[in-house]
């Protein structure tokens, strides 16, 4: 049952928010619902661990009503995605202070969007899954088109059309496994049962790898990416970054994997080099992205290429630090926007070059920043280096030279965050760094729960290797 | 005793915590005592341990708890206290402890010494664990670590851009070499599925000599150790790296950090003895790396910048003696040089100190007896590392020497030219500071003091051994017993059981003239030096060859006009040209052309029947063809 509460309290909460009754106290309401719901993810998650099958799961007999069994179900898998979205909604409402241009709706959207997310993340039958998946482009599709920057209308409306185009694929991909299933049904059991001669699988590979390669993005369908989380309000881009492109690298793992084993075994067609080209290609260019939005656009299209080629790698080592690095990566980049945040309010801009001395006002904050920053190059004792290392070494193993080029990120990375992070902190003050204030106690929290968590996934990633290590097999 | 190993991390630990994080609210005197205490304590520890060590003859292994472990990969986080790693606990604790005292004095009007005191902490805490971990997972968190610390200390001060360059560069230089360290690490686990450092050289000590994978094993771990030590061709970032306050030289760019290359080969020493061609590339690399710092170091007018590139001289002699299967002869030198780079750098922090922050040796002279006391210890620190005897360097010099001569008469000279380097470039920086003439740039800019004693006990303390140090060991001609490879003899036990013995050792008159010849050679450079340095009137401008040296090879122009430019124009090409232009044009076209389209197709929804009618017509005539047809 308490999957369906996951589900319901954030829908529950967000149409009260709808009827814009809570005024004033929208932010507040929100900020409440979503921590009672992180509570409760709290709660599942410890239900799950001592769970005897490693499973929670949930039926829906509703076959006299729509004619379909709606079932629900978590795994590791689904646990850590949970637990990432319900972890970092708080934050993301919480960073929001911008209250009066930013009504009630904009939470409504936030919340509307956590239970579509969750319902993606623990559906386990097909229609279930699509539909979320739509749902939940649609409040962040609303929340840059209504509150976003300069040409929000153009840019959220081709960010739109292209993640719809990917989804289109995958419903008639969809479509078609469903035909060959016997008898007829959409769950993912029956879906994992076909074994798919390797000609049927190629074209169903193409279709998935579609939808996810546009929804990740994956190089080169990521032309939506960098100027959609630039025009974005910051709290849209997180989500974005944060866990909506989590999405995608959900569905290699549950559809790609099982059904096209084949594909994944041979190499993923030309797929492989295609995404390390674009690892590569992402840190190239955020070595010299002026603006800092963009930046972490293109830093976060070079990670999340690693997490997919490690999904792909067809190697356990591989496929497992891929997952953990999902969950590292959600965390990492929203402190990274955070961080973005911090400055942008204070400063007024994001130009980097324009930026510079903040550390000499506001120590605290360069700390803050500094680990947020050494997360992302994966130093050891965080949170991406026991994701990256565990990938590398997949990849190494799969496929040598992979690994090796894969592994020059680890410099390239080291180049584009430090030469950022020394223009924006270190060196003399610049006129919009003057005033400069350190932060609050209040800003001090929302980067808390992300510090625990670098620090902790970074020193004992054990339990949730473990954990994970059920599903992966 | 587990207690005890664990203890060690955990008080620098807690030092670095501490200090960190009540930075704003702790007295600036009471950091430096704080984190001297702490890592005072951790020397009492080290000394335990080292005594337990050479008492018991055994090895302690502790583990911590399991860091990395699912399915078939299990990575434990434990410790290892064996000959070796007390022998580094030593020197890292000793030297440390020294040089944070030496801190308290010289970092004392800096408005962030907390911070200061808690980077240096969090060193010692990485350092540790470097030397402690017992896989090479837990060594190369240790690595990245210490990279980290020594990435905070060289941008310290940093308003200044050019401090911030120095430290970018050294941690981007360093993560090139941790690259090769990770693949090394990668081959390692999937050749013998553990990563153990006891284990792997149990089951490697089983292969044959020249083995595929060992070699490219070896090659990849000294690719990791190029980075740190400072060889060729990732050296440049040590020079640099001088941009940091001196006692952070002192410590991590002379005695600790810059050594972990040294460690980490000696740590694997079965592995690289089982790899000839690697061991012959180290000796390569080494030796030219010894080669060009030496002559490099002569050339150049910066204090520090003379010491940096003493230590990169110094760094490529110790891989000579590694390349040459010197293990012990390698430690050996790497303590003794621990001891008297340290002093020159602290020596020449108070020459620094005592002119107010000038570096420069054309704008000093005559300092003898303005500072006699940085006067004498500096120059304990010159004849030390000279190699005269009876100070330390003489006797860790003369086992490399030894070994060199063993391999072949070339390689002998060879090896030995490099160390006379030493003396030229030692003695052309104590003529010019303490004995010429003070010339007319010299303006200091308040009168010249010498440094306060928390800063000169230090040094005395490192004064002492450099003199005393090297008596462990007293060259074969002296002395039967051979302390300190004796001392290693357990950890080296298999590598030289590995490698077949010199069929003949030196003879007693070869010997001889490996003692004498360089004797007299120092005595003349010696000489030399003084006639050239102190007498003349300038410092003469460079020409031909020796402007090449004095512009240090033009390394950092060539890593930059290969690697910084290209890769900085490829960064705006991929973004303008690539990215804007043809991805997101090419996909904005597919938008537009839908929409041109459209508005074409629009024209055909006439509302017209009839029309519809026609089309329909057509639509089924045509699909009717086409079914005849396939």
């Amino acid at each position: 049952m308490i999957i369906v509460l996951l589900l319901v309290l954030p829908l529950l909460a967000s149409l009260l928010l709808f009827t814009g009754k809570l005024g004033k106290h929208s932010r507040d309401f929100a900020l409440i619902a979503s921590l009672v719901e992180f509570a409760v993810a709290l709660v599942a998650g410890y239900a799950f661990t001592f769970a005897d099958n490693k499973i929670l799961n949930l039926s829906l007999n509703l076959k006299q009503l729509l004619d379909i069994d709606i079932i629900i179900y978590i795994d590791s898998i689904s646990l850590m995605m949970v637990m990432l979205t319900s972890l970092l909604i708080p934050i993301i409402i919480a960073s929001n202070n911008n209250r009066e241009v930013r009504n009630h709706n904009f939470y409504a959207l936030i919340l509307l969007m956590q239970m579509a997310l969750i319902g993606v993340f623990t559906a386990s039958e097909m229609i279930l899954f699509y539909i979320f998946w739509e749902l939940a482009l649609m409040p962040v599709f609303l929340i840059t088109a209504i509150w976003g920057g300069e040409d929000r209308k153009r840019i959220s409306v081709k960010f739109l059309i292209y993640t719809v185009v990917g989804s289109f694929a995958m419903l008639i991909a969809i479509l078609y496994l469903y035909t060959l299933t016997s008898p007829h049904s959409f769950s993912f059991e029956s879906f994992y049962q076909l074994k798919l001669p390797y000609s049927v699988q190629v074209p169903v590979f193409l279709a998935f790898f579609l939808a996810f390669a546009i929804k990740i993005p994956l190089f080169p369908f990521h032309s939506w990416q960098a100027e959609t989380y630039n025009v974005s309000p910051v709290q849209g881009s997180m989500f974005m970054a944060g866990i909506m492109l989590k999405m995608g690298l959900y569905g290699i793992i549950r559809f790609i994997l099982p059904i096209c084993p084949d594909v994944v075994a041979g190499g993923s067609l030309i797929f492989l080099p295609l995404i390390l080209f674009g690892v590569i290609y992402g840190a190239i260019i955020a070595i010299r992205q002026p603006k800092l939005k963009k930046m972490i656009a293109f830093v976060s299209l070079s990670h999340v290429g690693i997490i997919a080629l490690g999904l792909l790698s067809n190697n356990q080592y591989g496929i497992e630090g891929a997952i953990l690095q999902m969950f590292s990566h959600g965390v990492n980049v929203v402190g990274f926007f955070l961080c973005y945040q911090m400055i942008v309010i204070r400063t007024g801009t994001d130009i980097i070059s324009d930026l510079g001395g903040i550390a000499s006002s506001a120590p605290r904050f360069a700390t803050i920043f500094l680990i947020i920053v050494l997360a992302n190059v994966a130093l050891p004792f965080t949170n991406s280096f026991v994701g990256e290392f565990l990938i590398l070494l997949g990849l190494f193993q799969s496929n040598v030279y992979i690994g090796v080029i894969a592994g020059l990120t680890i410099i390239l990375g080291a180049v584009y965050m430090l030469k950022m992070y020394q223009q924006v902190m270190y060196g003399p003050q610049t006129i919009a760094t003057q005033k400069f204030a350190d932060l609050t106690t209040g800003e001090i929290m929302l980067f808390v729960p992300i510090i625990i968590c670098i620090f902790w996934v970074g020193i004992s990633p054990s339990f949730v290797l473990q954990l994970l290590q059920s599903a992966v097999n | 005793m587990q207690l005890i190993s664990i203890l060690l991390l955990v008080f620098p630990l807690l030092g670095f915590l501490t200090i960190g994080l009540l930075q704003k609210q702790m007295n600036r005197n009471l950091s430096g005592i704080l984190a001297s205490v702490a890592i005072f304590i951790n020397f009492c520890l080290s000394a335990f341990l080292f005594g337990y060590v050479i008492s018991s003859n055994q090895v302690l292994e502790v583990p911590l708890f399991d860091w990395i472990k699912f399915a078939d990969i299990s990575i434990p986080f434990a410790l290892t206290i064996d000959r070796l790693s007390a022998l580094m606990l030593m020197i890292v604790n000793g030297v440390g402890l020294l040089i944070h005292i030496y801190s308290i004095g010289y970092m004392k009007e800096d408005e962030s010494v907390n911070r200061f005191f808690a980077y240096l902490n969090l060193f010692i805490f990485f350092m540790l664990i470097l030397v402690l971990g017992s896989d090479y997972l837990m060594l190369f968190i240790g690595w990245e670590g210490v990279g980290l610390s020594s990435y905070l200390l060289i941008g310290f001060w940093f308003k200044d851009h050019a401090n911030n360059n120095a430290a970018k560069k050294a941690f981007i230089m360093n993560r090139i070499g941790d690259l090769g360290f990770l693949l090394g690490i990668f081959i390692l686990f999937s050749t013998f599925k553990t990563l153990s450092i006891i284990d792997i050289a149990d089951k490697a000590s089983m292969m044959h000599s020249g083995d595929m994978t060992l070699t490219i094993v070896t090659l990849c771990l000294f690719v990791g150790a190029m980075g740190k030590s400072a060889q060729i061709p990732l050296f440049t970032w040590l020079p640099d790296a001088m941009a940091g306050p001196t006692p952070v030289s002192a410590l991590i760019h002379a005695a600790t950090m810059v050594t972990a290359g040294i460690y980490l080969i000696a740590r694997s020493s079965v592995l690289f003895v089982l790899s000839p061609l690697t061991m012959n590339v180290i000796l390569v690399v080494g030796a030219v790396t010894a080669l060009v710092g030496g002559l490099i170091a002569i050339y150049q007018n910066d204090i520090k910048k003379i010491l940096a590139y003493s230590t990169v001289s110094q760094l490529g002699f110790l891989f000579m003696a590694l390349g040459l299967g010197s293990f012990s002869g390698a430690m050996f030198h790497l303590t003794t040089h621990a001891f008297f780079k340290a002093l020159l750098f602290l020596a020449a922090g108070s020459v620094i100190h005592a002119l107010s922050g000038e570096q420069d040796i054309r704008k000093m002279g005559g300092l003898r007896s303005k500072i006699p006391f940085t006067f004498a210890l500096f120059i304990v620190g010159t004849i030390a590392i000279s190699g005269i005897p009876p100070f330390a360097g003489f006797f860790s010099k003369e086992v490399i020497l030894t070994a060199a001569f063993e391999h072949g008469t070339a390689m002998g000279v060879f090896a030995t030219c490099i160390s006379l380097l030493t003396t030229i470039y030692m003695f052309r920086l104590l003529f010019v500071v303490f004995f010429k003439p003070a010339g007319k740039d010299f303006k200091p800019a308040h009168s010249v003091h010498e440094s306060p004693k928390v800063m000169l006990y230090p040094m005395a303390v490192l004064a002492i051994l450099s003199t005393l140090a090297g008596f462990v060991q007293l060259p074969k001609l002296f002395s039967e017993t051979q302390g300190f490879d004796n001392y290693l003899a357990p950890i080296f036990a298999t590598a030289n059981g590995l490698v077949a013995a010199p069929e003949h050792g030196l003879s007693v008159q070869t010997e001889w003239l490996i003692f004498i010849l360089p004797l007299c050679v120092i005595a003349l450079l010696v000489f030399y030096s003084y006639q050239r340095f102190v007498n003349a009137k300038e410092l003469t401008p460079a020409t031909g060859i020796e402007k090449v040296l004095a512009d240090k090879f033009y390394f950092d122009e060539i890593y930059d006009f290969l690697f910084v430019k290209p890769i900085g124009f490829l960064s705006d090409f991929f973004r303008q040209a690539v990215d804007q232009t043809i991805i997101n044009g090419f996909v904005n076209a597919i938008g537009n052309g839908t929409l041109f389209a459209g508005k074409r197709l629009r024209r055909l929804q006439t509302g017209n029947v009839g029309f519809y009618l026609v089309i329909m017509v057509f639509s089924v005539i045509a699909i009717l063809f086409f079914n005849i047809i396939l």
